[in-house]
């Protein structure tokens, strides 16, 4: 019975996985087409944004754990994924051949050893530091951001504090587009959701609303922690590889504490705990400063101001713990889930 | 939550999208109608945008800078504007954020249709911006980034500044031919490039004028403690020291060569430009000398008239960075001109060709790195104050 229901779900997943991604190239052209340069800019910073927020979310949302050093982790990425792609793309064009394809191996490939780096950062980072809890977890992973910062600050081959941006004169290569933007926030969102909505999702939550209760019931709370903690890292990773390779130059000073700051403004704006309102923040956060870039020197108050006219009034953020568009979702997997 | 509450979050809402569509329009529309107090159609003279970091960091450097801007291109219009119509400016605040600079840049150009662009002061944040320009065929002058990397990125780039290394040759020709050095030493910060580039420069010209470096010491940022370095020097025949740095070190290594009894004068570069200096330094840094971009009272009449006329207006006299910011504006209006109309190419073409300008903080001359070649002041400090002490050439 099981069996026989498995097989069509997986045939329907993987319908529904070509058409969402036949989709996206539409809509990318229909972008590129349809918008000015700098209209596409910030679309493109919304979905970096939309990354970095459900993935923090995971840590200081769900998990109920204060990380603010995620501006370290995507750092890493960021870093790890312009030098993988700046060494890699000769010898992928002598492969393949120069060309779009080439370009999108490359892209992807340099993509996952970011992620994959960040992910090892955040294992490491996690495994001694995540016993601790609340404001001295914060103090530690605040370290951690400033540390790597330093570090970068001080690499030579890295560029040091001018920043890397590759040989080329005009930078780093402009892989970053639409397609694969949204392509890695729908493979984000579907993994973060998953494991949200799985029996370790359940786990991560009973260690934010309780955790000697958590650890009485056999949960292995820093196991989980540290898997929440490197899951969160390597989607950071991610981001900042689309980000580098939109930027065409990155630094240090790009990932300062501040950046780390902003990420948490996404997630509580958005909603603690909610993946759309963690995603419905980091676009918030992008539209938001550049709606406001007339106002000069003035832009930042009003946002603040803006910031401090949501928190009274909406305390919980603008969604809450409250899930948009997913319920539809939901109901259809439940039902299968309940034989 | 309230009734009131949730009427509180829907006008926040609803003055969030109506400010959303308002910005939206120029996009969308045909006609490019800008927002804000910029309003901008096919038919109006030369639009000027500037990228500066009005708030962040180095506020300051962006503040400074826009002043002067601002004067320049009041000053055009006040004489009939270029090519007959008034000059628009558009400055853009992008935080010393090198995605808000991309940003900001991406707007200028898109939203409101500049023909050139000025800025940024940080050399990373006018690489962030001139690779967009560059791609987009928008001409653009850097007032005052000093790294070499700037105008590399493309012919679209340019800058009014000189960059790091040529101090190095100013400072070695003055010690040689002014000062009559044979022997120099050099202290520099090995985590520099800025001190290791001056460096650099300094002993290949010094060594190419027939000089002799007695002895080659370094140091890194942060450092407190010199004595090592210093006493090693003191056992060579230099007859002065040579310390590219910044500001903070230099002081400390100052009140250390006087400290063990090193009396030579010490050289530097523009990293020395800050009143701090003073403050650390002391009376230990009295008859040493530094190249700066312009020294206040070796001003030109025309630089002299400027400073007036920033202090009339803003309360405050100019800091280099706005020197260099009026020359900037100020040559672009002399491009255009030169070049008889607005396009791209046409400009970029015209400030390539750039022979001779005058501007508030020395002649510019372009060379064909779109660097310019012109001359530097050097400085020297007299009873805690720095002083002109002459102009030394390219």
């Amino acid at each position: 019975m099981e069996a026989a229901l498995k097989k069509p779900r997986w045939a329907l997943r993987a319908v529904v996985a070509a058409a969402a991604i036949a989709g996206l190239y539409a809509a990318g052209l229909g972008v590129q087409a349809g918008f000015i340069e700098y209209v596409q800019r910030i679309i493109l910073l919304a979905g970096i944004n939309v990354i970095l927020a459900v993935g923090l979310n995971l840590i200081n949302g769900t998990t109920g754990q204060f990380s603010i050093g995620h501006a370290g982790f995507m750092a890493v990425g960021a870093y790890a994924a312009a030098f993988t792609g700046v060494h890699l793309a000769p010898h992928v064009a002598s492969l393949l051949g120069a060309g779009s394809t080439a370009d999108a191996v490359t892209f992807n490939v340099a993509l996952l050893v970011g992620a994959l780096l960040a992910g090892a950062t955040g294992v490491l980072v996690g495994l001694p530091s995540l016993r601790l809890k609340g404001d001295y977890l914060a103090i530690v992973t605040l370290g951690f951001g400033e540390i790597i910062r330093i570090l970068l600050n001080n690499a030579q081959f890295l560029g040091a504090a001018t920043g890397y941006s590759g040989d080329s004169a005009a930078g780093l290569p402009a892989y970053t587009s639409f397609f694969w933007v949204f392509f890695w926030v729908l493979v984000v969102v579907a993994l973060i959701r998953n494991v949200t909505f799985s029996q370790t999702g359940r786990s991560l939550v009973a260690i934010r609303e309780d955790e000697i209760a958590a650890e009485a019931m056999a949960t292995p709370t820093t196991r989980l922690k540290v898997l929440a903690f490197t899951l969160s890292a390597a989607t950071a990773g991610i981001a900042g590889g689309l980000f580098a390779h939109m930027q065409s130059g990155i630094r240090p000073e790009d990932f300062r504490f501040d950046k780390s700051i902003d990420m948490i403004v996404m997630i509580i704006v958005g909603g603690l705990g909610s993946i759309s309102g963690a995603a419905l923040g980091g676009i918030f956060v992008a539209v938001t400063l550049e709606v406001m870039r007339d106002l000069q020197q003035y832009r930042l108050v009003l946002y603040a101001l803006l910031l401090i006219v949501i928190m009274l009034v909406r305390p919980e953020g603008l969604l809450g713990s409250r899930e948009l568009g997913l319920a539809l979702f939901r109901r259809s997997s439940k039902k299968p889930g309940a034989t | 939550m309230t009734l009131v509450g949730r009427r509180w979050f829907c006008i926040a809402g609803a003055a969030l999208l109506a400010s959303f569509s308002a910005c939206k329009k120029p996009g969308g529309g045909a006609a490019p109608g800008g927002s804000g107090s910029v309003t901008t159609n096919e038919s109006s003279g030369l639009i000027v945008g500037h990228y500066a970091s009005l708030t962040g960091n180095t506020a300051h450097f962006g503040q400074d800078t826009d002043k002067a801007v601002r004067m320049a291109v009041d000053d055009a219009n006040a004489s009939g504007g270029v090519l007959g119509k008034p000059v628009k400016l558009t400055t853009l605040d992008d935080r010393g954020d090198t995605a808000e600079a991309a940003s900001a840049v991406t707007r200028l150009i898109d939203v409101e249709h500049v023909n050139a662009l000025i800025g940024e002061v940080a050399s990373s944040l006018s690489l962030a911006g001139g690779r967009i320009a560059q791609r987009r065929g928008i001409p653009m002058i850097s007032p005052s980034s000093t790294n070499p990397k700037v105008t590399q990125v493309g012919d679209y780039i340019f800058r009014v500044c000189f960059i790091d290394p040529f101090q190095g040759k100013v400072m070695a020709t003055f010690a040689r031919n002014t000062l009559k050095l044979d022997e120099v030493a050099i202290l520099k910060d090995v985590k520099n490039d800025y001190s290791i580039g001056l460096a650099d420069t300094f002993k290949a010209s010094f060594t190419a004028l027939g000089g002799k470096i007695a002895l080659e010491q370094s140091y890194s940022a942060g450092d407190t403690d010199f004595s090592a370095q210093v006493t090693a020097i003191k056992a060579t025949k230099a007859q002065a020291l040579y310390v590219p740095g910044y500001y903070s070190e230099v002081g400390a290594i100052a009140r250390t060569a006087r400290r063990l009894g090193l009396k030579v004068p010490l050289l530097g570069g523009d990293g020395w430009d800050a009143p701090e200096l003073f403050s650390i330094g002391g009376d230990a840094l009295n008859g040493s000398y530094y190249s700066n971009h312009f020294a206040p009272d070796g001003a030109s009449p025309k630089g002299k008239a400027f400073m007036a006329a920033f202090k009339q207006k803003y309360g405050t006299e100019p800091t280099g960075l706005g020197m260099l910011g009026y020359d900037a504006a100020a040559l672009l209006f002399d491009a255009v001109k030169r070049a008889g109309k607005l396009d791209g190419a046409a400009i970029r073409d015209a400030l390539a060709q750039t022979k001779g300008f005058e501007g508030v903080a020395g002649t510019i001359t372009m060379d064909k790195d779109r660097n310019p070649e012109k001359a530097a002041a050097i400085l020297k400090i007299v009873d805690g104050k720095a002083k002109y002490e002459a102009t030394v050439g390219p």
